[in-house]
């Protein structure tokens, strides 16, 4: 036993959820799962999309009550279940990936909101602007209570909410993806901050898809698998296949698939663009994009990736540049004429941007080509859609009730699957990809990789945003950097030499000009 | 663990959730028919062939101009005009009825003037992107006047109407106003649930972005359905000339628009768009026919029946919320 976890073991537990099972009629969601958590410990809650950490940390937070025979302890002593404001009032914060902060008013509004501090009935707007600056220094973090949220970048935004659950004095923080839209600096004050809590003697639990985190966090790490509990890890026998055999139940020994060759830059280029330029961001962007090559776009988040990809799909208007499709260019004013000419674009954000959640999985895959499936009079081809869907659905194993169950009441690895059918189904010659595998769970993960490797491999040109670094070198044949809204430099991988990521991330953060 | 016996608590959960299932697949059904069984207890009149004649004849022209809006709530938007639209319809229908031999043409005409205002509307909300709240409240008004300014301010009279079989004739029995309206919803079915056109329309309501990125030209679509709530705003006003021999620019379809949203609502199609069905608003239309013509016949005051359809609607709404949590929690 490791030094760290002896004096775990010796410090008392802060919260220990013991037997929890919850079921929603015939569904189990969670099948009696215990977890002890300790003062000042950073435990991280990992496992697939679906693995039941998100019903666990409702259960937690009292918006679901487990059933009989579930208890929760908080010092030693049982505490109520399934009623939020008793568990906020025994020291349990959740901060969801969803932040919910109102963006017109201050910071220190935000922090006390519904619990303003008062004099006389009235808000006492000064003790409110002390208070929060209090509980921001105590953070660590500069910026003013009076500051508005709108002003605010993620981060900040995302350490206001932490800053609210201390003010209601929370022992037990619950962070839900905390980082998955933080540039990397911020990330990196997040976890200062994190460090900061933990010495104050607050237990934090991580939930995270990203190993990195885990591993540079993680006091302790605890893996749930198909609603059931699999079991923990103490820090010093943490790593990384044992971890992912956890989460799958299975090893992955070729977790990314790279088996199409390397491009030969002789080959036809696929999409050429040139110049391209918003009159904001983006400036004088230029790519070539070969056929059957996987390129990644990384670069730090805000680096203008999505805002490139979205100009070459005709999704936001362009002041400069041109497109060229298998060499003959085209002009791309709309989705509709960029997919007209072959290229296809997968969002980022597929909740927004994506998906019809009220729709049918069928209606959702076929709904870029269902002008071409009609019948005379534009009368819909249900049949066809039927067999797109049923095709989908086998060759991308989306698992789904049926093709008519609503695209809402998939899992988020499943939603992405049904995102990438409709762009399949589009035939694209090049497929725009903005983090394909974002929210999604281990092992929807391999499929996404194994198919980006297929459709290479079938000569279709692939352009990868990545914030993911293991990933990009994982999956693509050459890395295009962006910084501050222009191409900062190439990454390839040359003379059997992987591609590099420390070469990467220089590019990225402009390292490499110094 | 996994053999443990259900609580009583979650047998109570599966049954509350497969009540509310049933409850969300049959809409407003159940309403109406226990408002007609109400209605008939009271008065046993309620239920003879001559007054349900009555009030199908009654539900019909709000039935037809509901349609339209289900069509343009689907997509997310309002049609606050489709009053004012009828009325400006009616005038054209009549004044055209008067032109000797060709009196029949006032029956396209409205129809046309119809189709006109509510392109108008489309452009304004699909090419200058305002939000459709403002520019039908400002159709509103403005078609309003036009419809007061093509009588002179006047009500125009046409007692040898060349189309009053619309208003007053029947086809096997069957009033012609209650053909047409279901004519117009069997219609609207098909284009919403049977053709391209129509999931394009669920699709721009549940998520415009979304359409756009996956190639459905958003602003056509919501042109088209402007078009057809001003379409049928068109019909309505021709079948309300047909009834009338008469139209009176600023009396007639005062609020008809009201009526309209509220069918709408009362048949469970979201107010933000995406969800939603034609046979629910045809139910809609039923029920706000049905209590109107209930609460006559029951001897309800005036007064009292403003303050009971408004609950009612209301008590829908809370309904429909009800629904929906049902849906979310698949």
């Amino acid at each position: 036993m490791s030094a760290a976890a002896q004096k775990l073991a010796s410090s008392h537990p802060v919260l220990e959820m013991r037997h929890i099972s919850k079921t929603f009629g015939a569904i189990r969601a969670l099948q009696d799962v215990s977890l002890t958590v300790h003062a000042g410990e950073l435990h991280a809650l990992m496992g697939e999309n679906g693995a039941g950490k998100s019903t666990l940390m409702k259960v937690l937070s009292g918006a679901y009550r487990p059933d009989a025979g579930g208890e929760i302890l908080i010092d030693g002593k049982p505490a109520a279940t399934g009623d939020p404001i008793k568990a906020r009032a025994a020291g349990i914060a959740v901060i969801y990936q969803e932040l919910s902060l109102a963006p017109n008013l201050t910071v220190a509004q935000n922090i006390f909101l519904g619990n303003e501090p008062r004099r006389f009935g009235i808000v006492d707007r000064d003790q409110c602007n002390r208070r929060a600056n209090e509980i921001i220094a105590r953070l660590g973090v500069f910026f003013s209570a009076r500051a508005l949220v709108s002003r605010l970048s993620l981060g900040e935004r995302q350490l206001v909410e932490i800053a609210r659950a201390l003010s209601t004095n929370a022992r037990i923080i619950v962070m839900d993806e905390p980082t998955t839209s933080l540039t990397s600096r911020e990330t990196d004050s997040l976890f200062e901050v994190i460090a900061t809590l933990k010495a104050q003697g607050i237990a934090i639990i991580y939930i995270s898809h990203r190993m990195e985190e885990v591993y540079h966090l993680a006091d302790r790490v605890s893996v749930l698998r198909d609603s059931g509990y699999v079991g923990t890890l103490d820090r010093a026998d943490l790593n990384a296949s044992r971890l992912v055999s956890m989460m799958v139940g299975r090893d992955l020994s070729a977790f990314y698939k790279k088996d199409h060759r390397p491009p030969d830059l002789k080959r036809a280029v696929a999409l050429s663009v040139r110049g391209m330029s918003d009159g904001r961001l983006l400036k004088n962007c230029s790519l070539d994009l070969h056929k059957g090559e996987v390129l990644a776009l990384a670069g730090l988040v805000g680096s203008g990736r999505t805002e490139l990809a979205r100009l070459i799909f005709g999704a936001d208007r362009r002041s400069a540049g041109t497109l060229e499709v298998d060499g003959k260019p085209i002009s791309i004013g709309s989705p509709r004429e960029a997919l007209d000419a072959g290229i296809a674009y997968l969002t980022e954000d597929r909740k927004e941007l994506g998906l019809f959640l009220d729709m049918s999985i069928s209606d959702n895959i076929s709904m870029g080509v269902l002008a071409r499936d009609a019948l005379s009079g534009g009368f819909r081809d249900f049949s066809a859609a039927e067999r797109r869907a049923a095709k989908a659905i086998a060759d991308l194993s989306i698992r789904a009730r049926s093709t008519q169950a609503n695209a809402g009441s998939l899992s988020g690895g499943n939603q992405q699957k049904v995102l990438l059918a409709r762009l399949l189904e589009t035939e694209p010659k090049v497929v725009i990809l903005d983090e394909p595998t974002r929210g999604v769970d281990v092992g929807a993960k391999s499929e996404i990789y194994r198919l980006i490797d297929n459709l290479a491999n079938r000569g279709i040109a692939i352009l990868m945003i990545s914030s993911e670094l293991p990933e990009v070198i994982g999956v693509a044949d050459r890395v295009l950097v962006m910084r501050d809204g222009a191409i900062a430099g190439e990454v390839t991988a040359s003379g059997g030499e992987p591609l590099r990521q420390e070469a990467i991330m220089e590019l990225a953060t402009g390292a490499a000009q110094e | 663990m996994t053999d443990r016996t259900t609580t009583s608590v979650d047998q109570a959960v599966v049954r509350s959730r497969r009540l509310r299932t049933a409850f969300a697949a049959l809409g407003m059904l159940p309403v109406l028919v226990l408002l007609a069984a109400g209605f008939q207890f009271i008065n046993p009149r309620f239920l003879t062939e001559t007054n349900l004649l009555i009030v199908t004849q009654q539900s019909s022209i709000n039935i037809v101009l509901a349609a339209g809006m289900t069509f343009v709530i689907l997509t997310g938007g309002i049609d606050l005009s489709v009053g004012s639209i009828l009325a400006a319809s009616a005038m054209v229908a009549v004044l055209v009825s008067l032109v000797p031999d060709w009196g029949l043409l006032g029956v396209p005409a409205a129809i046309l003037v119809g189709l006109g205002f509510g392109l108008a509307n489309g452009l304004l909300v699909a090419y200058i992107r305002l939000p459709p709240f403002i520019v039908t409240l400002g159709s509103l008004t403005a078609v309003r006047g036009i419809a007061r300014l093509l009588g002179q301010d006047t009500t125009v009279f046409n007692s040898d109407l060349p189309f009053d079989f619309i208003g007053n004739g029947s086809l096997f029995g069957i009033p012609w106003l209650v053909v047409i309206a279901l004519s117009v919803v069997v219609l609207s079915w098909l284009v919403l649930k049977r053709t391209v056109l129509g999931t394009w329309i669920y699709a721009v309501g549940g998520n415009a972005e979304a359409a756009r990125l996956t190639g459905i030209k958003v602003p056509l679509v919501l042109l088209f359905v402007y078009g057809v709530s001003g379409l049928l705003a068109g019909l309505g006003g021709a079948m309300s000339a047909a009834r009338l021999y008469a139209a009176n620019g600023l009396q007639l379809g005062q609020s008809y628009e009201l009526d309209a949203i509220a069918a709408v609502i009362l048949g469970g199609t979201s107010f933000v768009g995406g969800v939603g069905s034609i046979w629910g608003t045809l139910i809609g239309g039923l029920i706000i026919a049905v209590l109107s013509n209930g609460l006559i016949l029951a001897g309800v005051s005036d007064i009292w029946q403003y303050i009971i359809k408004g609950l009612v609607i209301i008590v829908a709404v809370a309904l429909d919320r009800y629904r929906l949590q049902a849906g979310a929690r698949t």
